[in-house]
């Protein structure tokens, strides 16, 4: 069959239905490299690069649903950033330039890495996403998506059409450990959300298990101890306590990248750096 | 084994990609069968840049397009800067600020650059590491290049001057 060229997201279900053994393809940023070490020879590619419908965004009661197909680089662009600065934050952080303007938002999902740079921030924003196939269109959290070390819930001839992210008032924070500025792995992730009006802060962390999750009891406690009117005075034992928890909720391991107990550090280091920058922030 | 005859648009010439095969990155294709070799090979894994080449005015790693999905995209690469007689005032100003010595990232630099430039006509240093950070040179140290794209942003600047000023 070779490069089928999508151009909506029926067509692409319709495809998808026909050859459920397809490869889809969306940035090529993850997919690509295996297919030039040889580990994955391609037979049926179903492209949905060119998809306009994944390309867009739109904004429905205070939520931004976001087309699977939008790039890193779109999510730097002033427009969006301004609604979810963290997710903007964490784009930045993805590759170089040239991967940012190929690599997607739903791409970053579907190959589920343990290290995905967006995956910390959506699900500290409870974002979910929208999947659909030719028979079915259905709704799952980030957390029902992503079961595994590399590992989603999609099913055969279902792709993932858009993700639905709230809109949360107040200071965020997504932070990225690794060796250089550019083209790094993360070794560790954290990001750290203000929802003003729950008076809460959401946790989300990344690299430092099997998939990315939200340290509930650190959001717990600091949620509990932050000054709301002023969010300054916090004072260090509080920050110190906050990190320990952030820090005992992870489960790393020792790899290439990095061993378990330097991750463990790295996580404190972070939670404590993320909590500072968000107190110095504007809160209301 | 599946083969498939598409045709590609690069630098503004349409090319026959005859019993190509659906693994084939654009790269590959650029190189050994439309005979552009000026983009060059090293990590097929996005890492290094020097395959860097513009999809629809973006730039990319040729490694990561799939080539047959880049059909009816308009692909500019190296071979796509300056003219048959002449080099880019980009090439020009990398000769003049001595910012190629193995030579081999140098293609994905000029590609990178020049659309830097093309989009941000007088960038600040970190605009540009910004911009090259894709992009790895393990010869220069990268000052010359960066002195390059002073040059180049420069000379860029008069030439618009005098065209505005004629």
């Amino acid at each position: 069959m070779g490069v089928i060229i999508a151009k909506s997201v029926n067509e692409a279900c319709a495809v998808l239905a026909e050859n459920p053994a397809a490869t889809v393809l969306a940035g090529g940023t993850d997919l690509m490299v295996q297919v030039n070490r040889g580990t994955h020879s391609l037979e049926t590619v179903l492209d949905l690069s060119r998809i306009p419908e994944l390309k867009k965004w739109t904004m429905e009661d205070n939520q931004i649903i976001l087309g699977a197909g939008i790039s890193y680089t779109d999510l730097t662009h002033p427009q969006l950033s301004a609604f979810f600065p963290a997710l903007a934050q964490a784009a930045r952080t993805v590759g170089s330039p040239q991967i940012r303007n190929a690599g997607t938002l739903g791409g970053n999902l579907a190959t589920a890495s343990p290290a995905g740079d967006t995956i910390p921030v959506l699900v500290a924003m409870d974002a979910s996403m929208q999947l659909k196939s030719s028979t079915e269109t259905r709704e799952v959290s980030i957390t029902e998506f992503i079961t595994g070390v590399k590992a989603n819930a999609l099913k055969p001839g279902e792709i993932i059409e858009s993700i639905k992210v709230p809109i949360f008032k107040g200071p965020q924070e997504f932070l990225k450990v690794g060796t250089r500025n550019a083209m790094v792995i993360s070794v560790v992730s954290l990001a750290l959300v203000t929802d003003y009006l729950e008076r809460k802060l959401r946790i989300g962390v990344g690299s430092v298990s099997p998939v990315p999750f939200r340290a509930t009891e650190a959001e717990e406690f600091i949620s509990d101890k932050f000054d709301w009117e002023t969010n300054r005075n916090l004072s260090e034992k509080v920050i110190n306590k906050f990190s320990e928890l952030v820090a005992n909720s992870t489960e790393p391991i020792d790899d290439h990248r990095g061993t378990a107990n330097y991750r463990k550090h790295a996580v404190k280091v972070l939670a404590k750096r993320a909590l500072e920058r968000v107190s110095a922030g504007d809160i209301k | 084994m599946i083969s498939e005859t598409y045709s590609l648009l690069v630098n503004g010439k349409s090319y026959q990609v005859v019993d190509g095969h659906p693994s084939e990155s654009l790269l590959w294709v650029l190189r050994e069968r439309l005979e552009l070799s000026g983009s060059k090979n090293a990590c097929e894994e996005g890492e290094c840049g020097s395959c860097t080449v513009l999809v629809d005015g973006e730039i990319v790693c040729s490694c990561l397009v799939l080539a047959a999905s880049a059909v009816g995209r308009e692909i500019t690469t190296i071979e796509g800067l300056g003219s048959e007689d002449e080099i880019s005032d980009v090439q020009k100003a990398f000769v003049d600020a001595g910012a190629v010595q193995c030579g081999f990232c140098t293609p994905g630099l000029l590609v990178a650059i020049d659309q830097l430039l093309n989009t941000d006509p007088d960038p600040d240093d970190l605009t540009v590491r910004e911009a090259i950070s894709g992009n790895l040179c393990r010869c220069t140290g990268y000052g010359r290049i960066l002195e390059a794209v002073r040059i180049a942003s420069k000379n860029r600047k008069v030439q618009n001057q005098e065209e505005q000023g004629k």
